[in-house]
């Protein structure tokens, strides 16, 4: 059986609240049966508004939404089956957890033994069983967002909507609440599609992620090829620490350019760069570029060390380097023969591989 | 059963009780320092003045005062028969002293509400009295009975006796429409002459409908300013306040002008062909009136709460109820209504018992069949000059205001009110 690849689709969709500035830009996006798919992003960058749109609450300016290759703008939201986590989880403060589990079901008239049986098998997928008289506010932090998961997913949606759902969380919670999470969507296989500002959450969690900025989805990719090969220099710095040199091509070929830097020069990765002239950023990832390379490597700079901070399982060395004073490098904490000294000058290297030549900032 | 017996002390060796008591004293002398000018103010102005109401409403004492012999001998008077030539003779006493002291005409008016006829007979007794033609060597029984017919009569002694306890019921059951008749029981009055209890019927029907109309049109409201944007809720918020800002005698004088028959809402429906020229309705000195005015006056007080909850009720419950596949309505009814339903509590229980005790208003729109129980009261108080029966009704309305309270804490639970 192979799964819909446009089980959601957004078609040209526009979005706009006051009929002049658009929030949302032409927002072309599948979403696969199945699929664990995050939208990432700043705040006020689209993606809430996206999922607003998704879930009925919002209707966009232009364009349509698909849902199965069904239109769905004009379908009400309580008729779009759709499941959705809130922020602040919305649970409904007057009913006990095991109300609130049967409220979709009770709407939907479910037999009395059949809403039991499905409320009890939902409370054990989020590890709640017993819960069912207290009231929400009787529960930790943690278990009302359970329990919102659990109200989502008990009338057997075919898509979940979570927006931002642990936020509110502390971060050892919430941590432990993102595995809980991608497990529950492994085991019952629905198609989720995730709102969060938070790369970490973002990164661990989908199988995609759409990287939203300015209205408009910038990348769309797994989150390894978001975070090795971004296509953009917004993406670059949104996704990971970054390190950037702004320059000007003086010189391509197919793999690889030169970039000219106000005092230096450097061999890059062309990725959104096609002739000379060019303004570029070059975006070189801190874990890419070693200090003294044993290996061959194509780019080889000196650097004074600027600042040493001191993390546990690394230490991070910020460098001026090449006019860059921010560049900051990762190191290992098993490689203690290095001299990490205050104003040291210490050699740098990098493939050109991992300098990819993005659009100027 | 150690941790009881067992004193933990202080470094000190003070027991941590009596330490912690001591550390506390300071503050709460201050806070009770800080809090006593209110409690002195309301003990002045509303614990007195209720006690105060409450003696005045069953006090009897001046007639016990004024025969104080005749009480005395009637003592032993079993109260079938005329009484002994004792208590004739204790009653001349006592009248006599009265005489002397200007007070005969006080007690004739004391004597006549309660029985029909002593203004007479009390006024002979005077005359010959004040001509000492009673001659204290005869028997003063056979001399009373002399002056006029009446005073041979056993019920107007039995009525005086029935006026002997310092303390009555009497203007209660004056409220309620009743009094004690002759063998002490609690009767009805003619119907012809109950209009006590029509009047606390209607009060309670138009607290309680003013309540409905103040709820049907204050929960759209309070939602609607809940729900704007700040700069629209804003706006209507200070339409919603404007009442307050205006003298409550104002307002009203602009429904009068409003609803009178020659008024602008009678124009308009004539002018819209409603209603004929000559047949306009009549919307003021009446319920309608009463009803029109209250409602737009209290709807503020019902506004207010319900607002200051909804404002709390996060907008996404509407939404999770929606995308849980509950209609807008089954949202609304299940997730947003029950809780605003502390809201709805606390803007009933405010306007009806505001309502209940209207009296400006109901006054001036009101007429003859849109006056409540407080204008009554306002009545006695100006026009009769009944102090007690006045202070009666009054401590009834409170006594029902009580009630009232009591149900919706039984029902809904006080602690469930939200002001804010």
């Amino acid at each position: 059986m192979s799964k819909n690849t446009e089980f959601v689709k957004f078609d040209k969709v526009d979005k706009s609240y006051d009929g002049k500035v658009l929030v949302v830009k032409d927002l072309n996006l599948n979403i696969s049966e199945g699929e664990f798919i995050t939208m990432l992003g700043p705040s006020g960058s689209g993606k809430t508004t996206c999922l607003m749109m998704l879930a009925g609450f919002e209707t966009p300016t232009n364009g349509e939404i698909y849902l199965d290759s069904n239109p769905i703008s004009n379908i009400p939201p309580h008729k779009r089956g759709i499941g959705m986590v809130f922020q602040n989880y919305a649970l409904f403060p007057h009913m006990t957890v095991y109300e609130n589990l049967a409220f979709p079901l009770r709407v939907r008239k479910v037999q009395k033994d059949e809403i039991d049986k499905k409320v009890d098998k939902a409370l054990s997928m989020v590890s709640l069983s017993g819960f069912e008289s207290r009231m929400p506010a009787q529960l930790s932090g943690g278990q009302q967002q359970r329990v919102a998961v659990a109200r989502a997913l008990v009338f057997d949606p075919a898509v979940v909507l979570m927006d931002e759902p642990l936020g509110a969380l502390d971060k050892n919670l919430r941590e432990s609440m993102q595995y809980e999470i991608k497990h529950i969507h492994e085991n019952i296989g629905v198609t989720v599609v995730y709102v969060t500002h938070d790369q970490g959450e973002a990164l661990t969690m989908s199988n995609r992620i759409a990287v939203f900025n300015d209205g408009k989805v910038q990348q769309l990719s797994s989150p390894d090829k978001l975070y090795e090969e971004p296509v953009n220099s917004f993406v670059a710095e949104f996704i990971g620490e970054n390190n950037t040199f702004g320059g000007e091509v003086t010189d391509i070929s197919k793999n690889v350019c030169k970039v000219k830097l106000q005092n230096g020069e450097i061999l890059a990765n062309p990725i959104s760069v096609n002739s000379k002239g060019d303004k570029t950023t070059v975006s070189i990832r801190p874990e890419r570029a070693l200090i003294n390379p044993k290996d061959k490597m194509d780019n080889n700079q000196t650097g004074k060390i600027e600042e040493v901070i001191y993390h546990g399982d690394h230490t991070r060395v910020r460098l001026d380097l090449l006019g860059n004073k921010e560049f900051i490098l990762k190191v290992p904490n098993s490689s203690n023969e290095l001299d990490l000294k205050l104003g040291n000058e210490i050699k740098v290297g990098w493939n050109s591989q991992d300098a990819r030549a993005l659009d100027p900032k | 059963m150690s941790s009881e017996t067992k004193q933990i002390l202080t470094t000190d060796g003070i027991p941590l009780e009596i330490s912690l008591k001591k550390a506390e004293r300071k503050n709460k002398i201050k806070a009770f320092l800080l809090v006593a000018p209110l409690l002195l103010f309301l003990i002045i102005t509303y614990i007195f003045p209720i006690g105060e109401m409450f003696t005045r409403s069953i006090d009897d004492k001046m007639i016990t005062n004024m025969l104080p012999k005749t009480f005395k001998s009637m003592e032993t008077w079993d109260g079938k028969e005329l009484p002994p030539e004792e208590v004739f003779a204790s009653f001349l006493t006592d009248f006599k002293v009265l005489v002397d002291n200007k007070e005969h005409g006080k007690l004739a008016q004391r004597l006549n509400k309660e029985k029909n006829g002593f203004n007479t007979i009390t006024k002979k007794l005077f005359r010959q009295v004040k001509r000492n033609k009673i001659d204290e060597t005869q028997s003063i029984k056979e001399q009373i009975m002399k002056v006029h017919k009446r005073w041979r009569n056993v019920e107007y002694w039995q009525a005086i006796k029935r006026t002997a306890p310092p303390y009555t019921s009497a203007k209660y059951l004056k409220a309620m429409d009743m009094y004690l008749n002759e063998d002490n029981k609690i009767t009805q009055v003619s119907e012809d002459r109950r209009i006590h209890r029509i009047l606390w019927l209607r009060t309670v029907e138009v607290a309680f409908f003013v309540t409905v109309f103040c709820f049907l049109m204050g929960y759209p409201i309070a939602h609607l300013l809940a729900t704007l944007p700040m700069k629209y809720s804003n706006l209507l918020m200070i339409c919603v306040l404007l009442p307050f800002w205006t003298s409550l005698l104002v307002r009203t004088a602009s429904w009068m002008i409003l609803l009178q028959q020659q008024g602008v809402v009678n124009d308009f429906f004539v002018m819209i062909g409603l209603v004929a020229d000559d047949n306009r309705p009549e919307m003021m000195y009446n319920k309608v009136g009463t009803y029109v005015a209250m409602t737009q006056i209290l709807l503020p007080f019902m506004v207010l709460p319900l607002y200051s909850v909804m404002k709390t009720i996060s907008p996404s419950l509407m939404r999770a109820g929606k995308s849980l596949g509950g209609t807008p309505f089954v949202a609304f009814w299940k997730v947003y209504f029950p809780l605003t339903i502390p809201g709805i509590g606390a803007g009933c229980l405010l306007v009806f018992i505001l309502a209940i005790g209207y009296y400006i208003t109901p006054a001036l729109v009101g007429g003859a069949s849109g006056t409540l129980i407080s204008n009554q009261i306002a009545y006695h108080m100006k026009t009769t000059l009944d102090w007690s029966f006045a202070s009666a009704m009054g401590l009834m309305l409170l006594g029902g205001v009580l009630v009232i309270y009591w149900l919706y804490n039984k029902l809904v639970g006080v602690d469930n009110i939200k002001l804010g």
